[in-house]
């Protein structure tokens, strides 16, 4: 075996940029992912039967279903069905924003159920709307019991977005690929590529722990 | 104040309070007393609608809140409510507490609510631990912070329940003396407690439940010397 990193080096500033697309990915499916994912989890403990076999549904159709057949569905099929030609950062952010919000509406809505129910009480009581009760009081707890499982949400998220190197995306692994193809050599722009996720991944952790450790300010 | 008649409440196949109808005036403090599992938080809880009677009506005010189209939101705003285990907003400090009703649902302005807020917190006693959060309280400060938070609101009735249960005997008096004040300022309170002298110190009126029934209803004077049902004295004899 002879690996040779110096051959990859006038490569990796095409690799590093890779890092801003998949963050692009990732961060607006994030966004877009939670905001879709409060609502949902906010379907799940409603009384409502509709909205609530809605949401249930919805989950168990992304917790059933590979991701890429979804984003091959969403990428490949919508064209076919509108002759709208969708761009990858389109077909990929939609694609991760559904997928994320079904395991977040979930997460959410365990960390609402664990919420002590005498603080929804309180609040009634006091004659605060449903509205600002979840936002000011419930939410904020609940937060703080999911963070563990948001940021493992992120990180799947994260390494997810490296699926959209098969629609054409010029994302981190898109690019090892490319300079694995053009100099003949895949360990190491592969290795390289897989290092930046690890690096990526251990500072959504770090930044994760600070936050908790702000959050818990008030215990 | 509040006027109940014919009050019904089940939990499914379990009946919890029977035919209840009792009436409380404005100013009037009544103890609810009885054993365990009698049902005394649940006739406390139909009066702010925590619990939605199955049978008769309630009136505040001379309104009917379990009228369909009554405005819950509104009637909750006039009564506040005490709990045994506190439930202050752990998310936010003791002043945040007191004043986030006034500010999110009264509409005051902020700064006028957070004086009014540090005025309340005086008045319990707590006026140095507006900015600390609650779980650096004790049970007693807790509890006094869970009253202020509820007179923010400036209700016309208040409703307690079990407030000293959960606290340790060395807190229990800091917390009775805040309601005893409360007691002599005309406002209207319903107080579910197992405190017997307190009850027949501050209350006007003595509810005895037993079994989801109101068994007596008699001035302390009368329930503490001479009750009129045998249950009644064998609860007393247990308590006393
Ligand atoms: N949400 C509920 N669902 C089902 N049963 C309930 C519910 N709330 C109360 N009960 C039942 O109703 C009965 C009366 O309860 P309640 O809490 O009113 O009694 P209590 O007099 O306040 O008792 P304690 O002194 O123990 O607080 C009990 O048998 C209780 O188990
Ligand atoms: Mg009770």
């Amino acid at each position: 075996m002879n690996l040779d990193f110096s051959k990859i080096v006038p490569s990796m500033p095409f690799i590093l940029q890779g890092i801003g697309v998949t963050l692009e990915y990732m961060l607006l499916s994030a966004l877009f992912g939670l905001i879709w994912g409060v609502i949902l989890s906010l379907f799940k403990i409603s009384n409502n039967k509709i909205l609530n076999g809605f949401a249930v549904f919805y989950t168990s159709i992304f917790r059933g279903t590979p991701l890429i057949v979804m984003l091959a569905l969403i990428h490949f099929a919508v064209p076919q069905l509108t002759g709208y030609r969708i761009e990858p950062i389109q077909s990929g952010v939609i694609t991760f924003a559904l997928n994320a919000a079904a395991y977040i509406s979930e997460t959410i809505r365990g960390g609402i159920m664990s919420v002590d129910k005498g603080q929804r009480e309180a609040a009634l009581s006091l004659g605060v709307p449903y509205r600002k009760m979840m936002w000011d009081i419930i939410l904020p707890q609940a937060i703080k019991n999911i963070l563990p499982a948001m940021v493992n949400e992120g990180i799947a998220l994260l390494k997810d977005t490296a699926l959209v190197s098969t629609i054409g995306a010029l994302d981190l692994l898109r690019r090892g690929n490319l300079v694995a193809a053009e100099k003949y050599i895949y360990f190491e722009p592969l290795l390289f590529v897989a290092v930046i996720y690890y690096a990526m991944v251990m500072i959504l952790t770090g930044g994760a722990k600070l936050l908790e450790r702000r959050l818990r300010r008030s215990d | 104040m509040i006027n109940v008649q014919n009050l019904s409440k089940s939990f499914g196949k379990l009946d919890v309070l029977h035919n209840i109808s009792v009436e409380v005036k404005k100013g009037e403090v009544v103890a609810i007393i009885g054993p365990s599992g009698s049902g005394k938080s649940t006739l406390l809880r139909c009066l702010n609608l925590l619990e939605v009677p199955t049978q008769g009506h309630v009136f505040i005010k001379g309104e009917e809140i379990t009228a369909p189209k009554a405005d819950t939101m509104k009637i909750r705003q006039e009564i506040g409510m005490v709990f045994q285990h506190f439930h202050l907003f752990p998310n936010m400090t003791v002043l945040e507490n007191v004043a986030y009703a006034p500010i999110n649902v009264k509409k005051i302005p902020k700064d006028q609510a957070r004086q009014k807020a540090l005025d309340l917190l005086a008045r319990v006693g707590l006026a140095d631990k507006a900015d600390v959060y609650p779980s650096r309280l004790s049970g007693g400060q807790k509890q006094r912070v869970a009253i202020a938070r509820s007179l923010a609101m400036e209700p016309e009735i208040m409703l307690f329940d079990e407030p000293t249960s959960a606290l340790d005997p060395e807190m229990v008096k800091e917390v009775l003396e805040v309601m005893k004040s409360l007691a002599h300022t005309g406002i209207t309170m319903a107080i579910v407690t197992h405190e017997m002298g307190f009850a027949r110190e501050v209350a006007d009126r003595i509810l005895f439940l037993d079994g989801g029934r109101l068994v007596e209803d008699a001035t302390p004077e009368e329930f503490f010397t001479q009750p009129k049902s045998e249950r009644a004295k064998t609860f007393l004899e247990k308590m006393l």
